[in-house]
């Protein structure tokens, strides 16, 4: 039984993105809801996001709800003031997420540590308070409302977007490209260069590698995938609230990625996945939620700092280790 | 005492808001010659090497690779222009492999920005990389990650990860620093071996290790050159004995 289970984790990590996706093929029937589902996909791909610059790259950035935030409004925007297809909110979304990305990047990686995470929450606190009072373009307070989009209209095909089973497919195959591009990003020597940079930022300097570049690089396409889960998520909500901005939006990143295990491939969405899981119950019991993921937060922290699948992860390795070599 | 020097510093100063780490230092390096600078504590030594390796820029003065102007430029501009350093603190990839860090050290030359392909596609770097494992003898630590080799290990992998960039000039710091004598004597075999193929600058706080390894030593003290000269000008140095083998 052990074995089987270590065999197939195994397997997984060698087919990451194969694996992502048969599980989340089935991943609706085992929720009790489809839009919980939804939003799982949708978090999670932000939290992998973010996990590319916190996990694998060493940023901590407290400022990820700029582009989950820029994604959503800029996609919406395109459909309800455009009135541009589907599609084009979602490009338009990823570029304006990226360029955010660009402009905040630019002005954070010339700070370390605590300053990075100080400077990207000011900026993106900066962005809340543009759209926020950006009325006429954003609905300021309210959010902006009807974003609709009631069918996805392919060549020969059109799929009803608003049955929530086909919205999680539909969506299902963005977060699929979105997961095989960081896969490929992380496989590659560029993704070598970024660990690197992770573990000693001046040995990478000494070997010919141009640390601030590789950084914003790494910066902008965190941003794009991040804004990419957020254009999801407006064509999902059909609105764009304004708590995509906020702040705790950014932390919420944060608290994923480390529940889940930072700098692993899977770690983000199975963070993502246990967050709004146990939301979507707590919430039914208790109106104490965020004291209740406090507690939680506290026990991982201080408890198991590799997160869920970066502890599994690690156990695994050690029965490796003790069976003498490969399984 | 032939060529034109491969690295030369010019009237080099170095201020720490008044303090004068470095005052005034000019000397050529002549290519091949396996040279170290050495100093008591406080010497200025370290300071040195930072401004020849890039750490640091200079307050005044030039440094000059190969002829060209070197002063300022990012130490990621030293690495591609042909000059590798090791550091005096051990710095490693700690939570990859030995192979990995090399290959990644090697990687530089052939491919920085490459998104989309795998890592496994550049055979040749592989390849490469386990051939300056073996150079430092470290194939056995192939697949342990680096922050598990022991202290000496690390830093003979610091070495081949220097290597790596292929460097015409190679600067290191305190390269025996920690080591126990086994692994000094290991390391001064490869040091010898390394300044026959390319040119090797080492600081040193040991005097005695340098004296039966380099053609030539470059005294510092108070931020000053006190003495240039050969192992056997320096033991017979007047000033040199006075504040340096006094300590002893």
């Amino acid at each position: 039984m052990k074995n089987t289970v270590i065999a197939s984790i195994v397997f997984a990590r060698q087919h990451r993105v194969a694996t992502a996706l048969a599980f989340l093929l089935v991943f609706p029937f085992l929720m009790p809801y489809d839009a919980l589902s939804v939003n799982i996909l949708i978090f999670g791909l932000y939290a992998v996001g973010f996990n590319l610059l916190f996990g694998y790259t060493g940023m901590l950035s407290f400022g990820h709800a700029a582009f989950l935030g820029v994604g959503s409004y800029l996609a919406g925007i395109s459909v309800v003031h455009a009135g541009w297809p589907w599609w084009a909110a979602i490009v338009v979304g990823v570029a304006a997420s990226c360029l955010a990305g660009l402009v905040i990047g630019f002005l954070a990686i010339r700070t370390r540590g605590i300053y990075f995470s100080m400077v990207t929450l000011a900026l993106a606190q900066i962005v809340y308070y543009v759209f926020y009072k950006a009325e006429r373009w954003t609905g300021g307070e309210n959010g902006l409302r009807g974003v609709k989009v009631e069918a996805i209209n392919l060549p020969g095909i059109s799929i009803d977007f608003l049955n929530p089973l086909n919205k999680y497919y539909v969506i299902l195959v963005f977060v699929a490209l979105a997961l095989w591009f960081v896969s490929r990003l992380l496989n590659s020597p560029f993704g070598a260069v970024i660990e690197a940079i992770r573990e000693n930022e001046k040995r990478a300097a000494a070997c010919g590698y141009d640390v601030a570049r590789a950084k914003l690089l790494v910066f902008v396409l965190s941003a794009g995938i991040c804004g990419l889960a957020g254009a999801l998520r407006a064509l999902h909500l059909s609105i764009v609230p304004i708590d995509s901005l906020h702040y705790l939006q950014s932390g919420q990143a944060v608290m994923m990625a480390l529940l889940g295990g930072m700098g692993t491939f899977f770690g983000p969405f199975v963070g993502a996945a246990v967050f709004l899981y146990l939301e979507d119950v707590v919430t039914n019991l208790t109106r104490y939620w965020m004291g209740v993921v406090g507690a939680i937060f506290m026990v991982f922290v201080l408890f198991f700092p590799k997160g869920i699948w970066g502890t599994l992860l690690h156990q695994i390795e050690r029965w490796q280790r003790r069976q003498g070599g490969s399984v | 005492m032939t060529g034109a020097p491969i690295l030369e510093a010019k009237a080099v100063s170095r201020y720490f808001g008044k303090f004068q780490a470095l005052n005034n230092i000019s000397v050529a390096f002549r290519p091949g010659e396996l040279t170290a600078i050495i100093g008591p504590n406080g010497a200025g030594k370290s300071t040195f090497f930072n401004v020849i390796s890039g750490g640091i820029p200079s307050s005044a003065g030039q440094v000059l690779f190969e002829g060209r102007d070197i002063t300022g430029l990012a130490p990621h501009d030293f690495a591609r222009l042909g000059i590798a350093k090791s550091f005096q603190i051990t710095n490693v990839f700690k939570q990859l492999s030995g192979h990995e860090n090399v290959r990644v050290a090697l990687q530089m030359r052939t491919t920085r920005f490459q998104i989309l392909r795998p890592r496994e596609d550049y055979v040749t770097l592989i390849e490469q990389a386990d051939a300056l494992l073996e150079r430092v003898g470290l194939t056995d630590s192939r697949n342990k990650l680096a922050g598990d080799l022991a202290h000496g290990q690390q830093r003979s992998l610091e070495v081949a990860m220097a290597l790596a960039c292929d460097p015409r000039l190679l600067l290191m710091d305190e390269p025996t620093a920690g080591m126990s004598p086994q692994e000094t004597t290991v390391m001064m075999d490869l040091i010898l071996q390394l300044s026959a193929e390319r040119t090797v600058i080492l600081v040193e706080h040991k005097m005695k290790m340098v004296m039966g390894l380099c053609k030539r030593l470059i005294v510092l003290h108070h931020g000053e050159l006190l003495a240039d000269g050969n192992p056997e000008e320096i033991r017979t140095n007047a000033e040199v004995k006075r504040v340096y083998l006094g300590q002893n």
